[in-house]
């Protein structure tokens, strides 16, 4: 069966779509760590700036496979690697 | 100058990277692109940054100047993160890293200039990634003997026992990979993003689309850098890390 390029395209764009639903993952691991971050620095308020570095730096971290997804959405949606 | 230079100079979507010449390198045609020019302006700005930063601090005054003060902030923020991270094993990798750290941040910055910044070029990131792999390994076998190393790949099972050891050359690879495209992805998505505010809303997005770039650009950007910079002094110091236990065994 002979797939045309408007075809290829409509379902690298669907491809695109589900790719950045890996995007949850990293919003509710963001929010976990934010939210001990913030019940740490109301236990021990002294400490805030060494709870926000490594906040920021778990959440970094934690952010990354979201971005793959969002790299797999760009690759179909621009490179277009199947046409 | 050639269009699709300036990032918000465009009426249409445009955030891809553009050739701006080709050259022939030994039968292969390979493009001068955009990123080039970007990467030279950061390049260049951050060398007469350094010029005049070199220049004050040769006439330096026991009470500092405006500028004077400026450049000992950064230079002491600097020493202090490879300091809390990285102990007295940091001391050798305070220039790598403090250069590091500014450039990335000059290159994330530059979009508030107008540019498309130059990590958000895979062809950027990836050698930065790699240059923070040889590191590692370099300092991996500079400070551990052999048989360490080999305790150590092999490591949840005993060593004659190398079962585990392609999964660890894996993780290994993943990396310099892993860190390099972290800070291609956050980059290339705050451009992107800020190419569709101003692709498609035109004449609209006039003036409050400062705040998305405060966000995109400064906070995301120093995020990255400092997440960057302190996961290459993490890996490193984890790799030079393991000689002292090993001297403190010897001499218990």
């Amino acid at each position: 069966m002979e797939f045309n390029e408007s075809f290829i395209l409509g379902c690298s764009a669907i491809g695109a779509g589900l790719a950045v639903i890996a995007g949850i993952g990293p919003g509710v691991g963001q929010g976990i760590a934010a939210g001990y971050g913030a019940s740490a620095v109301g236990r021990n308020p002294g400490a805030k700036g060494d709870i926000m570095s490594t906040m920021l730096l778990g959440q970094a971290v934690a952010e990354t496979t979201g971005l793959y997804g969002l790299l797999i959405a760009m690759l179909l949606l621009f490179v277009k690697p199947l046409i | 100058m050639y269009e699709g230079l300036m990032l918000t100079s465009q009426n249409d979507v445009d955030f891809m990277i553009h050739g701006l010449f080709s050259y022939n390198f030994f039968g292969q045609e390979l493009w001068i692109t955009t990123s080039h020019v970007y990467l030279l302006i950061v390049v260049i700005s951050l060398i007469i940054f350094f010029i005049v930063g070199g220049l004050v601090f040769r006439k330096a005054d026991k009470i500092p100047g405006t500028f004077q003060n400026i450049l000992e902030i950064i230079v002491e923020f600097l020493d202090g993160i490879v300091k809390g991270s990285m102990g007295r094993n940091g001391d050798g990798f305070r220039n790598y890293i403090g250069v590091l750290f500014i450039f990335i941040l000059f290159s994330n910055i530059s979009g508030l200039f107008g540019l498309r910044p130059p990590t958000a070029d895979y062809g950027v990131t990836l050698p930065l990634g790699i240059i923070t792999f040889m590191l590692i390994h370099i300092n991996q076998f500079r400070f551990n003997s052999l048989g360490s190393i080999w305790k150590d790949m092999t490591s949840p099972l005993p060593p004659w026992l190398p079962i585990w050891l392609p999964i660890n050359i894996i993780s290994e690879i993943a990396v310099p990979i892993s860190l390099s495209l972290r800070l291609f992805a956050n980059v290339l998505s705050g451009t992107v993003m800020m190419a569709l505010v101003y692709g498609l809303l035109k004449w609209i997005a006039m003036g409050w689309p400062a705040a998305l770039h405060a966000y995109f650009d400064l906070f995301s950007g120093a995020i990255q850098t400092y997440v960057f910079c302190m996961l290459t002094m993490t890996y490193i110091n984890n790799a030079i890390g393991e000689r002292e236990d090993v001297q403190e065994e010897a001499k218990a």
